[in-house]
């Protein structure tokens, strides 16, 4: 009966109304995740369970027993940053950060999934895969995280530069 | 959001025993379930979650496919057979919502989302019959741009929003039950209800009943097969109107076509009377658009969504010609 977050053992709550994304913030102290909506509109919240991005607002943190929880804090940290974090800097995917936890949860995972050759709605070919047009596959792949900056532009560039490095 | 009890079941049997009909639901990714309770929507005493039962998609010899009621959208969308063969329900699987939606939703919590009509979620400040029968219907003389053109009732005028059901109700797909009274299947295209005077009813689930699976048929039709979404903005939002269709030509005549409506009705519409219509025709735009007058000839629009109207019978005709190709 406990939830793995990045690596540590957490102890499930006993209310079963508490949601991930408030055991995440508010028993293990890890603030990194943000609560934006809070009802699944804006993908500030998203971490990974077991590999796949999904959303900790709409998730009960008693459905997440025994998995395995990834947040930006276990990506990388102040001195040793992960290679996307350094991307979304360099290619200005951010201004003024709220979204950007959940984007960056968001992508890694995201481009696992074109690893394995998920398609897309934009996908134009369902068998041979996603499309070699990257930045529409990955325009429609992150419409989930909205960024009310508006830094897309910036964001998409910073995934396309690890796609194409090949680093992630 | 009110207090409820969480119990897990490993498989239907255990769902099965652990569920209380009049007092539980079935959860399975949340995620709109959770959103529902956190509004005061929906306030069930004790959760039952099936999202751990058994998620296999099992393939029949046929080419059929028996698909788990816990299995993932996103799971099912990358499926190579449903790819192939059922290339409409990948694509309307992947219309739905967002990656991170589509990874937590199950196929069967899927089918039983429940109308995002702006005055069914305004539980302070709106009357709704589908919330609170007998109530009325604040959307009728209301914002209904979004709202049914089909099936609509004086009673309610909302809409279904699942993406992944149109594309089912276009496949002939078939919807496995398990409840106290044992198992039954029901043609997807008869399990969810027009609103009628009971808005509030919207399948033909009974309490405590169970969607274990869906199954699906191969057909030429549904290889060949497309869905198509409009929308207000190109990702990540409901549709204004939606199609599903499969098409079969032989020898320059239609020996078969399937056609389902998203975002027009209460339940995944399926086009009966526009199939009818092109069965042994030629493949042209002029057929397509007639068949979609036939269709559409029942429509009752408001003021607000009469657009829909016109943009169902163009999208149907549009879809139905890319799958011609150069005939049409």
């Amino acid at each position: 009966m406990a939830i793995a977050i990045n690596g540590t053992d957490y102890p499930l709550p006993d209310d079963p109304r508490v949601s991930l994304l408030d055991l995440l913030r508010e028993q293990a102290g890890l603030t990194g995740t943000k609560l934006g909506c809070n009802q699944g509109a804006c993908g500030a919240c998203t971490v990974i369970i077991d590999g796949q991005r999904v959303l900790s607002c709409l998730t009960l943190a008693v459905q997440a027993d025994g998995r395995s929880v990834t947040t930006i804090e276990g990506l990388g940290n102040e001195s040793t940053l992960h290679p996307l974090q350094q991307a979304f800097i360099t290619h200005d995917g951010l201004q003024c950060g709220y979204c950007t936890p959940g984007q960056i949860c968001s992508a890694i995972a995201m481009m696992d999934e074109l690893r394995r050759g998920d398609p897309s709605y934009v996908t134009s070919d369902l068998a041979a895969g996603p499309d070699a047009r990257m930045r529409e596959e990955i325009r429609e792949r992150m419409s989930g995280n909205l960024c009310r900056c508006g830094a897309h532009n910036g964001i998409v560039e910073a995934i396309e530069t690890q796609l194409v490095g090949g680093a992630a | 959001m009110t207090p409820f009890q969480y119990q897990r079941a490993s498989d239907a049997a255990e769902a099965l025993t652990l569920v209380d009909a009049g007092r539980c639901r079935f959860i399975g990714g949340g995620t709109n379930l959770v959103d529902l309770m956190r509004q005061n929507i929906e306030a069930p005493a004790a959760l039952v979650d099936v999202s751990r039962m058994p998620a296999s998609i099992e393939e029949e010899g046929n080419g059929g496919l028996v698909i788990g009621a816990a299995v993932r959208n996103s799971t099912l969308a990358a499926h190579p057979v449903v790819r192939a063969r059922y290339p409409m329900l990948s694509r309307a699987l992947l219309a739905g919502a967002s990656a991170q939606i589509r990874n937590m939703a199950t196929v069967g919590g899927n089918l039983l989302q429940r109308t995002r009509c702006s005055y069914f979620y305004d539980a302070a400040g709106s009357n709704c019959n589908k919330r609170q029968p007998g109530t009325g219907c604040d959307a009728l003389e209301g914002f209904s741009r979004n709202h049914a053109i089909l099936g609509a009732s004086e009673h309610c005028i909302a809409t279904h929003p699942s993406d992944m059901s149109v594309a089912l109700a276009a496949l002939d797909a078939t919807v496995h039950l398990s409840g106290a009274d044992g198992t039954r299947h029901i043609p997807l295209v008869d399990f969810h209800q027009l609103p009628g005077a009971t808005p509030d009813v919207e399948t033909v689930l009974r309490p405590g009943e169970l969607i274990t699976a869906i199954s699906i048929a191969p057909n030429a039709a549904a290889a060949h097969s497309r869905y198509r979404k409009v929308r207000d903005r190109s990702s990540y939002a409901f549709a204004l109107c939606s199609v599903a269709a499969g098409l079969d030509v032989v020898d320059g005549r239609i020996r078969d076509v399937r056609i389902a409506f998203g975002g027009v009705a209460a339940k995944p519409w399926r086009a009966y009377r526009a199939e009818e219509s092109l069965r042994g025709m030629a493949p042209t735009r002029d057929n397509f658009l007639r068949a979609a007058d036939a269709e559409l000839a029942a429509a009752k629009p408001t003021e607000a969504n009469a657009f829909k109207v016109e943009l169902a019978r163009r999208t149907m005709a549009a879809v139905l010609g890319e799958l011609a190709g150069a005939d049409a």
